[in-house]
């Protein structure tokens, strides 16, 4: 939205006040993200941008890996500080987050898939009550959630257990899956399911053959929301998880509650960088699914 | 010619009526459909749902504390309070007998609990215990089991304690949420103020509505312009700009309160370039982070991608012309903008402000690392009670009360923009 070339100068001032205010805000939004890239490398042991890492010219004795050495367990010589601890605990967080992130993320796509064809169907009873229920744990708090499960985990032995926190991940990434794929089959022609049948295509063969490969990209998001929520969430595994079950999360929450260092935001600058690919991948993947469902781009 | 038109039924081929045939094949539609949804729908149940409700149950149970003492308490009902200053003497021997014989971890529990009443039960029932089991083993019958307390320690005639009996004489009380709201039962029995210093609940209640309204305006005043911009970018442009509104929602959302605190702690980067700039002095630094300022900033930049996301939906469909006809039939821009703009997009307002406030007053992970002493909400009280006092009862309270809220504003949300309008990205 340009503005008209007949604009007076008071309309001309505002315009271009609005413009600046929309940049602040943009700033404000993505700024803080960015800031901890550079102090990631910084050599202090200190979350600060050093002295050093601003001089101009720039100070190469001021910038170092160190902290990604750490951070990877490398605890050779240059690399230890008498402050900063030096342990596999980020890695085996690593490991751990992807472990019940990517059962999770399999068992949700799987259920919410199933669910989000059932309530698409023009039949469905009860869609309203149905659709409250499923969508619930996004919706109620997850310090709520993880007061109830904890509780209710722990009278049958789930809870310090790898089931007990992926259970607790499912039901808390499903409804990501069911809105995405919903979403994606409100554009779905049904007389091609119609087609399949009446050429004799058995139900699995037509949701295999003509449904599933239409509605992948919807899947996909879906499956990779549902990826993030697990990988990120802070909450339940708090209060379900013990030393064994420790997440990336689990591990940053106590880097910042007790020994604040780089190290979080090194694990925090690969975060971000998967944040960006994640988010990359879900955009073309939306454009290719309005494609393929013959929407044009808005 | 005669034209005949059958009165009787239609019937499909195998010679049933067509409606009755229609209707069956209508039931099994719907078996198929709710069978899709079934797995999840049970499975959701069980793992969330269930556990709520378990939750719930907990809040108003106080049946450990009844099947330690079933008699003391039994007894306890009949003391008339205004006839006698101290309980008759049935209540004294049922909970000599209770505690002599009683196992000695229930009665450990139990004596959690009764400290939760009153502070000081624990050690006065531990000391107490301790010179009952003598007795015993003596064999001897006190005379009077009244006087035997009180000879044991002079607090057995100190009413106040008795009276704390009246918060847990029930299998099922109320007394949880009363607690919740720094209420408690006075000697009557009526639900009266806590004492000065074991009030705070209701002080972190006004504050976690003031930090959610507060975000919510704020995210209203930050997201609505930029919302507009992005509606009214070209498509490339503002396909672009959207980038910077999503990667924040995708961001974990420790990272992000990381990222804030870096920037807002006393020798952060906020700090520093103010200093840099000659604004501040290098002593003056301002202490934005582990406060309320710093909840109330890291809460508003975490969730304003949720006010920019449904207002940009709105916009996106408020035809341009509209403004330009205002315009043109001799309103001024502002007045363009209040009559004719700005009535349109309140369905995205009320969206946005209800996402935001919604996910704000639930808010725990945010102002439990920024928000230091006075910037917590009722979310840390629920984690400080889970884990470490482990009073699980005024814990579920406290859920419960917060889980009510979120109820009512989740059917506004629906009545308003519906539930399965929720869009993603």
């Amino acid at each position: 939205m340009a503005l008209p070339s007949y604009a007076t100068p008071v309309q001309r001032t505002y315009y271009y006040l609005y413009l600046f205010f929309c940049a602040v805000v943009f700033f404000f939004l993505i700024a803080p993200l960015f800031a901890i890239i550079p102090i990631s490398f910084s050599v202090s042991p200190f979350m600060v941008f050093t002295e050093g890492m601003l001089a101009w010219p720039p100070d190469p004795e001021a910038w170092s890996t160190r902290w990604y050495k750490n951070m990877i367990g490398d605890c050779s010589a240059d690399v230890v500080s008498s402050t900063v601890p030096c342990s596999t605990k980020w890695m085996k967080g690593t490991v751990n987050s992807f472990y019940i992130g990517i059962i999770a993320t399999f068992i949700a796509t799987a259920l919410g898939t199933l669910a989000a064809l059932g309530l698409s169907r023009p039949h469905m009873p009860y869609k309203g009550l149905i659709m409250a229920i499923l969508i619930s744990p996004m919706i109620v708090p997850l310090i709520i959630t993880a007061a109830g499960m904890f509780f209710f985990y722990a009278r049958i032995n789930l809870v310090y257990t790898f089931t007990g926190i992926i259970l607790a991940h499912v039901a808390l990434a499903t409804p990501f899956v069911v809105i995405t794929v919903t979403a994606t089959l409100v554009g779905f022609d049904m007389n091609m399911v119609k087609a399949a049948q009446s050429l004799g295509a058995k139900p699995m063969r037509t949701f295999f053959k003509v449904i599933m490969p239409l509605i992948l990209p919807g899947i996909i998001s879906g499956a990779l929301f549902a990826f993030i929520t697990s990988f990120d969430e802070v909450v339940i595994v708090m209060f379900m998880a013990s030393i064994d079950q420790l997440t990336i999360p689990k591990q940053m929450w106590a880097g910042i509650r007790q020994e604040i260092s780089p190290v979080i935001l090194c694990m925090a600058t690969c975060l971000v960088l998967l944040s960006i690919f994640l988010l990359t991948t879900v955009e073309l993947l939306r454009r290719r699914s309005e494609k393929l469902r013959g929407i044009k781009a808005r | 010619m005669e034209v005949t038109i059958s009165t009787a039924e239609l019937l499909t081929t195998d010679g049933t009526p067509l409606k009755q045939s229609l209707r069956k094949a209508e039931r099994r539609n719907k078996l198929r459909a709710f069978l899709l949804v079934f797995p999840l729908l049970l499975f959701i149940v069980v793992t969330f749902v269930m556990p709520i409700g378990d939750m719930l149950l907990r809040s108003v149970d106080d049946s450990q504390i009844n099947s330690v003492f079933p008699n003391t308490f039994n007894e306890y009902k009949s003391w008339d309070k205004e006839a006698d200053e101290l309980p008759p003497e049935e209540v004294y021997k049922s909970l000599f007998f209770e505690l002599a014989n009683g196992d000695k971890r229930q009665i450990g529990k139990a004596l959690t609990r009764m400290n939760y009443a009153k502070s000081g039960w624990k050690s006065l029932i531990k000391k107490t215990t301790r010179e009952i089991k003598k007795i015993v083993k003596k064999g001897e019958e006190p005379v009077s089991y009244k006087d035997t307390f009180i000879k044991i320690n002079k607090l057995w005639a100190d009413p106040t304690y008795w009276y704390s009996f009246n918060q847990m004489v029930n299998d099922r009380s109320s007394i949880y949420y009363w607690n919740a709201i720094d209420r408690t039962f006075d000697e009557d029995g009526d639900v009266a103020l806590q004492d000065e210093k074991r009030r705070m609940y209701i002080n972190t209640w006004f504050r976690t509505f003031k930090v959610s309204i507060y975000v919510t305006i704020f995210c209203l005043i930050l997201g609505f312009p930029v919302a507009h911009l992005l509606a009214n970018l070209p498509l490339r442009y503002s396909n672009l700009l959207m980038i910077f509104v999503l990667l924040p929602f995708w961001t974990s959302l420790l990272v992000r309160t990381t990222a804030w605190i870096v920037m807002l702690q006393q020798n952060g980067v906020i700090n520093g370039i103010l200093v840099w700039l000659g604004v501040i002095s290098d002593d003056g630094r301002i202490q934005m982070v582990y406060n309320e300022a710093g909840t109330l900033i890291a809460m508003t930049q975490i969730l304003l991608p949720f006010m920019i996301l449904p207002l940009y939906s709105v916009m996106r469909v408020i035809p341009k012309s509209h403004m330009r006809a205002a315009q043109n039939l001799g309103a001024k821009p502002a007045m363009a903008f209040w009559r004719v703009y700005l009535p349109q997009t309140i369905p995205g307002i009320s969206a946005g402000g209800l996402l935001v406030f919604v996910l704000a007053i639930g808010y725990f992970i945010t102002p439990e690392l920024v928000g230091g002493k006075d910037g917590k909400l009722i979310g840390s009280w629920i984690a400080y009670h889970l884990r470490t006092t482990l009073n699980w009862g005024l814990c579920a309270a406290l859920g419960g009360i917060l889980l009510g809220i979120m109820l009512i504003f989740y059917w506004l949300y629906n009545k308003i923009v519906g539930i399965d309008n929720i869009k993603l990205g």
